[in-house]
């Protein structure tokens, strides 16, 4: 069955993973209200397997060395957005002091969302807690104040309005993780759903 | 009820510049209740698909039920819709779908309708089965617009709103612009003219209020302030442009 | 302030591949606050990588649904107890 002259938003693709469409857009998905978090009670903590926690504010976060990545993102509801430029400080840079051996990552966002993914997805230039968008502020709608970026996974992984990340040796599947999601979530593998 | 059935359309009519009905006949439908949607997807060569919900608009029995769609700037499936389909083309349709949100001709009680934009849609078909119905319950539609050019069906409501056999009450609110010779200024609905148009609290009316989230809201806080039974208030939310996309 | 959200009409047609019943005209109860609200009043998210059915009351998930090409997913986590009428609602 095949709908006539129906075509959707889509351009045709470039480089693209598999199943994946070109948008100019930048669509809103969420699993529930948008989050407003004032900087200024802001707070992102690291929580390692020993119970160790690490604290930063927003000044804190803001001091920090930071870097501008430009990076393709790509969402499993089948849309990808290429070179989208974002500010941020980098997990190596937020982990440096951080003494850990665990495997996993557990994160978790101001409003109940949560997702996983193995400790090192999070290092060597794959991950940053962002907080600018094509040189703005980045919009509640979109996960500001600060979001998770791990663009080399399917974007729910990208946790918006990131609160803390559980450092830990077992993984814990998170909010669509645990109803029917990939548990990894690599685009170029199309990891979308479970493993049938 | 479960399942996809395909669905040809047969005729399409202009509502408004932005609005189109099509009539889709749709082989085994079951038949549905005024105030139903039902969901159409679409289907492109490479297999990509999209999906979107519509109220049924009309309330013949039959295998075949009319949408009306409001075109959406950055919508994908209403500009199809609405500028591309014709008839002979073929979607795919389930449901009917919804039955909360649903006006029974043995129901009770004064009808209190409210719709903003293309929430009127299901308004209609609810308007539509009281007529059918021949029934004699009042009927009161509140349609909030923008402006003048976005209402939708107003020759209809205009002649049935003449008919006293019909019962109808029919207000229009333009948030943006009334037009010339308006007894009222361009405004939202707010409580003091709600209040001037909703059935009294205790007069058993049942509210059906439909629209973008935000208007949804407002109204049926407004509708408990006047009184209404939090019960009694029967809501569905488009989303926040008001219909399917 | 919530304004991004549809209701429980939403996903009426998602869950009708599930259930042999129309659950808009059910009550759910809401495993977090006890609140019993039918599920046409419920918060709907259905921009996302799935649905989510939120409590009106305390916006806790009530439930999810993922739809895939050949399988779909329904978690009731949230829902203590789901009321249904039998026969003409």
């Amino acid at each position: 069955m095949v709908t006539r002259g129906f075509l959707g938003k889509r351009r045709s693709s470039v480089e693209l993973p598999p199943g994946q469409y070109l948008t100019e857009d930048f669509p809103v998905l969420t699993a529930g209200p948008t989050q407003r978090v004032p900087t200024d009670t802001w707070e992102l903590t690291i929580t390692t397997e020993t119970g160790q926690v690490h604290r930063w504010d927003w000044a804190a976060l803001m001091a920090l060395p930071q870097d501008t990545p430009t990076v393709d993102l790509h969402c499993v509801t089948r849309w990808s957005k290429l070179a989208t430029s974002w500010q941020g400080v980098s997990l190596d840079v937020l982990l440096a002091d951080v003494e850990t051996t665990a495997e996993h990552v557990s994160v978790s966002s101001y409003g109940g969302y949560t997702t996983n993914l193995p400790f090192e997805d999070l290092l060597d230039g794959k991950a940053w807690i962002a907080h600018t968008f094509d040189g703005e502020e980045l919009e509640a709608a979109h996960g500001g104040p600060a979001r998770l970026l791990v663009p080399h996974l399917y974007l729910w992984k990208s946790a918006k309005w990131v609160r803390g990340l559980e450092l830990r040796h077992d993984d814990e599947p998170g909010f669509w993780e645990t109803a029917g999601y990939h548990n990894y979530g690599d685009p170029w593998r199309e990891q979308r759903y479970w493993d049938s | 009820m479960t399942g996809w059935r395909p669905a040809t359309v047969a005729a399409v009519r202009a509502e408004s510049a932005t609005a189109r009905t099509l009539a889709l006949d749709v082989p085994g439908w079951p038949g549905h209740q005024a105030g139903q949607h039902l969901d159409v997807r679409l289907t492109a060569d490479d297999g990509y698909t999209a999906t979107r919900s519509y109220s049924v608009a009309s309330v013949d029995p039959g295998e075949r039920v009319e949408i009306t769609v409001e075109r959406l700037d950055d919508g994908e499936v209403s500009p199809y819709l609405v500028d591309v389909a014709q008839p002979g083309d073929v979607v795919e349709v389930r449901g009917p779908v919804g039955g909360w949100f649903v006006w029974r001709p043995t129901q009770p009680g004064p009808v209190l309708l409210l719709g903003g934009g293309s929430g009127v849609v299901p308004l209609m078909a609810i308007v539509r089965a009281h007529r059918l119905a021949g029934s004699d319950v009042p009927v009161r539609l509140v349609q909030s617009v923008r402006v003048p050019e976005a209402v939708l069906y107003g020759d209809e409501l205009a002649a049935l709103a003449q008919d006293p056999a019909a019962r109808l009450d029919l207000t229009y609110v333009y948030t943006r612009r009334a037009p010339e010779g308006a007894t009222r200024p361009a405004g939202r609905l707010d409580a003091a003219l709600l209040s001037s148009l909703v059935f009294p609290a205790d007069a058993g009316a049942t509210a059906y209020v439909c629209g973008p989230t935000g208007f949804v809201e407002a109204v049926a806080d407004l509708l408990v302030l006047a009184g209404y039974d939090q019960r009694r208030v029967r809501t569905e939310r488009f989303g926040p442009s008001g219909g399917g996309r | 302030m919530s304004d991004n959200h549809l209701d429980g009409n939403a996903v009426a047609g998602v869950l009708s591949t599930v259930f042999a019943v129309d659950v808009t005209v059910a009550t759910g109860r809401c495993d977090g606050c006890g609140r019993m609200s039918a599920l046409a009043d419920t918060w709907a998210y259905v921009e996302g990588p799935g649905s989510v059915v939120r409590c009106p009351g305390c916006e806790s998930v009530l439930l999810r649904v993922v739809q895939s090409a050949d399988r779909t997913w329904l978690d009731l986590r949230g829902l203590a107890v789901l009321q249904l009428p039998v026969g003409d609602a």
